[in-house]
């Protein structure tokens, strides 16, 4: 972790004040689409906004780049926070997230990959982007093609089974040109009650609350890397290993421990916001808080 | 008689491997069964193992195909349509992806495996998909043709493979269109409308029915999606009924479509012979064929009774 001496500069400035407007477009987007996911796009965010700026290989006026890395939502209910991401880099007009969701909008409500050029999969039925990423890294090493596979996962996607089909089948295949990305924020849809004295992150129990993620992929042949999903400096770091790792064979795991709803303080670790329309009031609130954090 | 469709499947993608470079087999462990052993001896560096795990597989065989690949997705057909129907929908079905569905071991004749097996839903499952083409062949140079098709051309394709061999249907040079739907025998008095396997043994049936004075005319219909509603309406108006056989749940498949077209067109009184809505059990083919009132001899009974009726 790097610790910046008083007065220096914050680390990555630059990417921290995007994510913070990232943040803002997401609510901006639900509200008025009147409808959304906004804990797990905010929670995404760094990540996302990481990916699309510093670590990808990736031409945003070029989508169909065949050398691109390619980047799949498996959490395809994150679908405002990766436009957002992708606006951000220059794939199309920021305006135009405000048409999300509406009818004939190419932001649909779970990334459509048949409407937004720049998507590789089309995601929302959770469990299957993985296995999409998995045939794009065993084709690439099929067709000898450089680039690398990220997919994002959600914690609590990986309650899905078809998850671990493809955590099998990526170790087998020696697909070292594949790194799962999981936005660990604590925190599922509804989820299991709290146990009595159990303490978890939020008001319901953690979808890796039983159990050590880093485990169960280290015993099918995982690197797993555990990194704050909200520090550019580990994020990035663990995708320079991840994309180094290639010829290694062996498969990369970030698992990014993050906060849910990160980023405002009505937001965060609520549960309520898992789904639900940012109100204009809201969006108010959360520009002034945006505001006071730049200045 | 004709080859099993299934070692047709195999053997046409190897033949057609030699010059289709980006040509990929995919397998969730019935290589033994599906016949895709073979292609596996012949490609061993084509042929990709996913393991017991059909959904894992639907979905890298779409990474795959984003590459330019030819994937040919392999298992029983009920894993592919059930276990797996979700995958097959949102990451084949929906962006259209070059992904190839080769289901063996389909309808009743499943070699003993029993209602856990059986997978006579498949086609009204598939057919009510967006952007699938659902193909049935009826026998081996009908099934070669279609393999060949589906590999060559762009897009999702369904292929229903069955395990036993069954009598020859189409001639040597038979060419598959899409939708097409093939006369193979005249008769004014009625209109048998078949698919699959089951052509062999409607046109069985027309003969037995011939001997009893009933000019019963048959239509092989190959393709379920696309197909030419055009000429299944012409056909039905033709005659004063239209009965419908497959091996396959009397809703929503061959049965259905007919319906929907005739129903939609000049009505005619449509009869579906098929399994009725019921489970399966384990038994030998000929006994399933003939519970299921599949065989010659059954189908040729309903349709005289359903004369007497009408």
């Amino acid at each position: 972790m790097t610790v910046s001496p008083p007065g220096a500069p914050e680390p990555h400035a630059d990417l921290v004040a995007v994510a913070r407007r990232g943040r803002l477009l997401v609510l901006e987007a639900t509200n008025a689409a009147g409808a959304g996911h906004v804990g797990g796009p905010l929670s995404a965010m760094d990540l996302l906004v990481a990916l699309y700026l510093r670590v990808m290989r990736v031409r945003p006026t070029e989508p169909a780049w065949p050398d691109r890395d390619r980047f799949v939502l498996s959490k395809g209910h994150s679908a405002i926070g990766l436009y957002t991401a992708m606006a951000l880099a220059g794939y199309f007009p920021v305006e135009e997230l405000l048409t999300f969701d509406s009818a004939g909008s190419r932001l649909q409500g779970h990334p459509d990959m048949t409407r937004l050029p720049g998507l590789d999969a089309s995601t929302g039925s959770l469990g299957q982007g993985i296995s999409v990423g998995v045939g794009m890294a065993l084709g690439a090493r099929l067709r000898g093609l450089g680039f690398h596979t990220w997919v994002m996962l959600g914690d609590g996607e990986m309650q899905e089974g078809q998850v671990w089909e493809s955590v099998q089948v990526a170790a087998k295949y020696g697909l070292g040109n594949l790194t799962i990305i999981v936005d660990r924020n604590g925190m599922q849809q509804y989820g299991w009650p709290l146990r009595a004295g159990e303490v978890h992150r939020g008001d319901r129990r953690d979808p890796f609350g039983d159990v050590a993620p880093r485990a169960p992929l280290e015993g099918f042949g995982w690197r797993v890397i555990e990194i704050d999903g909200h520090d550019f400096d580990q994020i990035i770091a663990a995708g320079e290993t991840a994309r180094a790792a290639a010829a290694t064979g062996i498969p990369t795991a970030i698992l990014a421990t993050t906060t849910k709803g990160r980023g405002f303080s009505f937001t965060e670790g609520a549960s309520a916001w898992h789904a639900r329309a940012a109100t204009a009031d809201e969006v108010a609130s959360a520009r002034a808080e945006n505001d006071g954090a730049a200045s | 008689m004709s080859a099993a469709q299934r070692d047709v499947w195999a053997d046409t993608l190897i033949e057609l491997a030699a010059t289709n470079l980006d040509l990929l087999v995919l397998d969730a462990d019935l290589a033994t069964s599906t016949k895709s052993e073979k292609f596996a001896r012949a490609y061993p560096d084509r042929f990709l193992q996913m393991g017991i795990a059909e959904q894992g597989m639907v979905g890298t065989a779409v990474g795959l195909a984003s590459l330019g690949f030819v994937p040919w997705v392999s298992s029983f057909t009920v894993f592919l349509t059930h276990r797996a129907v979700d995958q097959v929908r949102m990451s084949v079905a929906q962006t259209g992806a070059n992904v190839k569905i080769g289901a063996a071991y389909s309808g009743l004749q499943l070699g003993l495996a029993g209602k856990t097996h059986l997978d006579v839903q498949d086609l009204a499952i598939m057919r009510a998909m967006p952007g699938m083409t659902v193909l049935v062949p009826a026998d081996a140079t009908e099934c070669a043709a279609m393999v060949r098709w589906a590999t060559a051309t762009p897009g999702p394709v369904y292929l229903r493979l069955g395990r036993e061999a069954g009598p020859d249907v189409v001639g040597p040079d038979y060419r598959f269109e899409p939708g097409r739907v093939v006369r193979v025998r005249e008769g004014a008095d009625l209109l048998l409308i078949s698919t699959g396997q089951q052509t062999g043994r409607t046109l069985a049936a027309a003969e037995l029915l011939a001997g009893k004075g009933i000019a019963a005319g048959v239509l092989h219909v190959p393709s379920l999606k696309p197909v030419d509603e055009a000429a299944i309406a012409q056909a039905a108006a033709a005659v004063p009924f239209v009965v419908t056989t497959e091996e396959h749940s009397v809703l929503g498949g061959l049965g259905g479509l007919v319906a929907e077209i005739v129903t939609s067109n000049e009505p005619r009184r449509v009869a579906r012979i098929g399994i009725a809505d019921t489970w399966g059990e384990s038994a030998p083919n000929a006994w399933l064929l003939d519970r299921h009132g599949l065989t010659p001899e059954r189908v040729a009974e309903r349709v005289s009774r359903e004369l007497a009726r009408a």
